[in-house]
Order: C-alpha cells, then structure tokens, then sequence
C-alpha cells in the first residue's frame, strides 16, 4: 500500500511537473541549449575573433632606427604591419588602440658587427588580442633577423648551424587520453555534474512545497488519507529525478557540443588536443553522483518547506549554491587530491572522486568510502525531510 | 458520528508568546444532521474543524470521527472524511477529472470503482463539460464542483466544511449549500464552520457558539431561543459573545 501511495504522487507530480513550463525550462531546455550555445557558440565566436586578429594588418611605430635602414625597410615590407610614421606618443596611441604595438630599435642594430646588443625592446597594450598579435609578429620578424644574422656569422666562421643548437628537447605523451581527459576536463565534469544536480532538483523542491503552500493546495493534500512520510517520499523521488535530469542532459549536451567543436576545430586547424572520456566513466560518475543529488533533492525539498511562497523559498535557497559551488570548485584546484580525510567532506570528496573515475583511476577503497558517507548524508537529510513534513509548524508556518 | 472530547490547541507565537486558540471543546455530531460551529474570526472554528481532520493534532483531549480516535488512527479518520474550504484549493495543472482521480486513487479505490464512481458523480454535478479542462483555465463554479467531487469520490461518512461559502458569489455559494443539505440526506455526519447567519438558519440542526477557543452555548436554533428568550440568532450570539469573559491561558501548556 505505502508503494502504491508514493507511485501515485510521484505520478501526480510529474504529470504536474511536465506541464509546467517553468520546470521543463530549468530541468530539460537550459541543460540542453547551455553548452552548445557556451561551447559552440562563444567557441565560434572566440574563434572568428582570434582569425580576424591575425588577417587584420596591425598598424605599429618603429622608434629610433635611423641608422638600421634595412630593418626599417624590411620591417615596413612585412606582412601584415603597416608601419606608421607618427611622432607622437606611443604610449597614448597604443592605449587608444590608435596603433597595435611600437618597437624601438636600439642603435647601431645593423651596422654593429660587435656581440654588445640593446635589446629590442617592443611596447604592447597587455590582454589585448590585437595587440599581443601585432607584437607576436614583431617578434617573430626579429627572431628570423637574429636567426640570419647568426647563421651567416656562423658561416663566415666556417661552423654547421647546429653549432648554437646541439640537440632538441621533446615532450611526449605517456599516459592514455582517459587520463589526460581526467586531468584537463575532468575537474569541470565534476564540478558540472554537482551543480546540474542542484539546480535540476531547485525549481521542483520549491514548486512542490512552498509552491503548494503558496497555491492552498497543501491543507488539501494534507486531508487525503495518505502518511505524510508517504507524501514526502512521492514528492522527493520527483525532485530526484528532475536533479538526474538535468545533469543527465547537461554532460550529453555537453558531450556532443564538445565533439561538434572538436570536430570543427581538427577540420580547419588540423589540429587538436585529442581526450577520451569512456561511457562507462561516465555512468561510473553518475552513480557517486547519486547519493549526492538525493541529499541535494531531500535538502533542498526541506529548506523549501520552511518558506511561505516560492519566493520566499528563492531567497532561502540562493545561499545553498555558494555553499555547494565552494567544494565544487575547491577539487578543480591544482594540488588538490583525494585524502582519507577528504573522502568524508560532503560534495569535495564527490567531485573529487569523479575527477579520478573519468582518468579511469579506481581507488575501490575511496570509492566504498564517499558512496557510504555521501549515502549517510543523504540518509540523513532524508529523514529530516520526512521530520519536517510532520511538524505542524513549518507546514502552517504564519 | 463525530465526538470532540475535551479538544484543545495550543500554539506558541514569537511576539504573542502561548496562545490558546482551542480549549476544552466537546461536541457530537450525529449522523443524517447537520452541526453548525459559530463563531467570529479567530474564535477558533477553523483550528477545531483541522483537528478533527486530523491535519492538526491536538495539544489536549481527542476526537472520534465515524470511531476512529483521531490521534491513534489519522489515517483511518481521513479515509472517513470529505473535508471541504476556502483553502483547500485544486492543482492547477491537474484537469478537473484528473483532481478528482488522483483523491480516488490516495483513498484506495481501485481502477475499475474509481471510473465508475466519477462518471457517477460527474453526471450528477453536470460536470462532463470540463472534465478534461485544467482546474487553472476553470469558472469559480466549475471549481467549487470539482472540490465537491473530489470530496466525495471515496463516499465518505463524514463530511467537514470549513467556512465553505467564503468569497463565494451567491451562484457557486447556492450549490455549495445545496450539496450540504444533500449530504444530510444521505445520513452523512456534517460539521460546518461558519459566521454567516443566513448560512446557519438555513443548515443546522445543531449550533455550537465558539468564542476565543471556547464553545460557549450549544442546542437546536430552538433550543437556543427559548433558553435566550430572543427570536434573532445574531441576537443570541452577540448576547453571548458579548458576556463572555476570556479565560487566562494555562501556564503550564505547551
């Protein structure tokens, strides 16, 4: 009978739940458009702004030179720089975008046969993307002109070119993509997944108590012959499912956004940091990640339960974010690793945990631990949940 | 039958400290009758009729609804009861047939029963018209027939109205007092909560004046003028509101 109770108001509410356009917008439409609009999206829009920088000519100032002719020349001729012969200001210019960066040539650049050099110095507008890229080539045109100044001294000297450069210096990969993916996006996933279950489960915890409250339908409910244990129960199994929702949708939305860039990205650079992230990482993660949306879902639904209308039930509910996003975040740091003590720390050692499960890392003892405590958690603010439902005070708080 | 035996409730109030807002009250509501509790704002009728609902428990004494004591067995008691006011209000998003399902299913009837009895009660209130429209996009009419169904889908014996005509236009406030009457034909045990004279001159067989948690007076329309020598029942309330002098709070309530 106490089955058959909960089924149906689960089934009420979610027939509720599915005509409310206000939680199939939070639940199911933001997971789904967030990442392709924030990955593809800005991505392509990052993109076009990095291409148009570097096809753009950038207008710079040559200082001093008189007596490097040939550079000033050559620098002039370069593509991409157009050269402009003010003499006004520098710094002004720059700091008015009126030109993208100045360089000044020390004396005696090409005449001096000597090994003595000032330095070149190049003057740039910091963070600005046109700026750094008319520097960038600067440099690069100074480079090849110290490339060639010292391959023909070391010709004149009757010396190879590997003279100045004896050997090179290699990175290599050693550790499989799942790794690479654990350590580049793995944080992010965690981080993602914990708040996805949060604020899927939001909306509905508010809807189906101060909501209820707010609409008079709680005194109605309250005179059926169900338990109030019964209720709860039916009524934090949708927010539940409404937290897996979302979060089921946000990594799938997320996924193929990614890939989509990817793919889009390899096509027209050719190039691309290549990570893998196996499915069964993914399920892996969700299900540490269950215990946690079920303590969110029953926290949430018992916060929500205090209010008297839903925007009362906002005000009590914005805090709880700082506090879930903190030891979000805190396991994105660098440094920060899974420890027997961590392991006890509600939601860091479940974003923690999840960040080794898509590395493909299994610490099986770590993993016993978080899903016991985390399941503890979540026990816990299950009944309390439960608790609260019976206390005449919070359900007819006045 | 209902049996109120020494019902009292205590709240506690930030600001105001203990309040009593229900002490001692004993009543009976026989079967086929209806009782009628009278009483101003605040006096304490709505607390009385929600312990009796079991959606409140009592700080003192018991009841007995259809002989279920309504703190060992509140679930038993709410199987046995239609409770009906202005806050009990419908899903929004539910259509009117879909409210009316989802009480049949909460108070255990199975599939089969539950068809029959809302095409049954669906017929009888002329409801068919909207019975796949939401209970958002409905008339207060339409609402306040929806709520009468969903009260008696599980045909209960005992049937609770808290002020039940409250911001009621006189048409939809004409059909609630019609399915009243209705439910005392069908040897229902009715209990209604209401300051509206008209409504009680009109019901009740039995009155019970309540003031600040206290039942005051109690008899047939009758039996009250003769004891108060008055013919106007407004009359005898005010007499007896009026003289009566509140009690202290219990110090020792919680």
């Amino acid at each position: 009978m106490s089955a058959r109770n909960i089924a149906i108001v689960y089934r009420k509410e979610l027939l509720e739940a599915l005509r409310d356009r206000r939680t199939l917008i939070s639940t199911i439409l933001v997971p789904i458009l967030l990442f392709p609009i924030l990955t593809v999206g800005v991505g392509f829009v990052v993109a076009g702004l990095i291409e148009e920088a570097d096809r753009e000519p950038a207008r710079i100032m040559i200082l001093g030179g008189t007596d490097s002719p040939g550079i000033v020349s050559s620098l002039a001729k370069s593509k991409n720089l157009i050269v402009v012969a003010e003499p006004a200001n520098y710094v002004e210019l720059i700091s008015n975008k009126k030109i993208r960066a100045a360089v000044e040539i020390p004396p005696g650049l090409e005449s001096s046969a000597g090994t003595d050099y000032s330095p070149v110095k190049i003057y740039m507008y910091s963070g600005d993307l046109k700026s750094t890229t008319a520097a960038k080539r600067i440099e690069e045109f100074f480079n090849d002109y110290r490339d060639n100044l010292a391959r023909d001294r070391l010709k004149a000297q009757k010396l190879p070119a590997s003279f100045l450069k004896p050997f090179d210096i290699q990175q290599k990969n050693v550790v499989s993509e799942e790794k690479v993916a654990g350590e580049t996006v793995g944080g992010i996933i965690s981080y993602l997944v914990i708040i996805m279950c949060l604020t899927g489960a939001m909306y509905p915890a508010m809807d189906l108590t101060a909501g209820e409250k707010e609409r008079a339908t709680m005194e109605t409910i309250l005179s059926s012959p169900i338990s109030r244990t019964h209720l709860v129960l039916g009524k934090f199994l949708l927010v539940l499912t409404a937290s897996l929702v979302t979060a089921a949708l946000s990594v799938t939305s997320m996924g193929v956004s990614s890939w989509v860039f990817q793919h889009f990205q390899d096509q027209s650079s050719g190039s691309a940091i290549h990570i893998k992230i196996g499915l069964g990482a993914v399920l892996s993660v969700f299900l540490v990640a269950l215990p946690l949306a079920v303590m969110f879902s029953a926290a949430l639904l018992t916060i929500a339960l205090f209010a008297k209308s839903y925007k009362e039930a906002q005000s009590y509910i914005s805090p709880l974010m700082v506090v879930v996003i903190v030891p979000a975040v805190a396991a994105m740091l660098p440094g920060v690793e899974l420890t027997p003590r961590l392991s006890l720390v509600p939601i860091l050692n479940v974003s923690l945990l999840c960040k080794d499960l898509i590395a493909g890392t299994y610490h099986w003892n770590s993993i016993a631990l978080i899903f016991l405590s985390t399941s503890l958690y979540a026990g816990a603010a299950i009944f309390i949940a439960i608790k609260m439902f019976q206390r005449e005070s919070v359900l007819f708080r006045s | 039958m209902i049996e109120a035996r020494s019902l009292s409730k205590r709240f506690h109030d930030k600001k105001r400290g203990q309040i009593c807002a229900v002490e001692n009250v004993s009543f009976t509501c026989q079967p086929g009758s209806i009782y009628g509790l009278l009483g101003a704002n605040g006096a304490g009728k709505t607390t009385t009729l929600r312990m009796l609902a079991t959606i409140l428990e009592p700080s003192d004494g018991t009841a007995l609804v259809f002989g279920h004591d309504i703190i060992e067995y509140p679930e038993k008691v709410r199987a046995n009861i239609g409770f009906l006011s202005t806050a009990t209000a419908l899903y929004p998003r539910l259509t009117a047939q879909e409210m009316v399902e989802y009480f049949g299913r909460l108070n255990g009837l199975d599939e089969a029963t539950l068809k029959k009895r809302i095409d049954d009660i669906f017929n009888r209130l002329d409801m068919n018209s909207f019975r796949d429209r939401r209970c958002d996009k409905l008339s207060t009419g339409m609402k306040q027939k929806t709520s009468i169904a969903r009260t008696l889908v599980h045909d209960p014996p005992v049937m609770i109205f808290d002020e039940p005509t409250l911001g009621l236009d006189i048409m939809a406030a004409r059909t609630i007092v019609a399915f009243i009457r209705e439910c005392r034909q069908a040897g229902k045990t009715v209990i209604l909560s209401t300051h509206v004279m008209s409504e009680v001159e009109k019901l009740c067989d039995v009155i019970g004046i309540i003031h600040n948690g206290a039942l005051l007076a109690e008899g047939t329309p009758t039996q009250l003028r003769e004891k108060y020598q008055e013919k106007d029942l407004e009359e005898i309330f005010v007499r007896i509101v009026t003289t009566h002098v509140a009690r202290p709070v219990p110090a020792e309530a919680s």
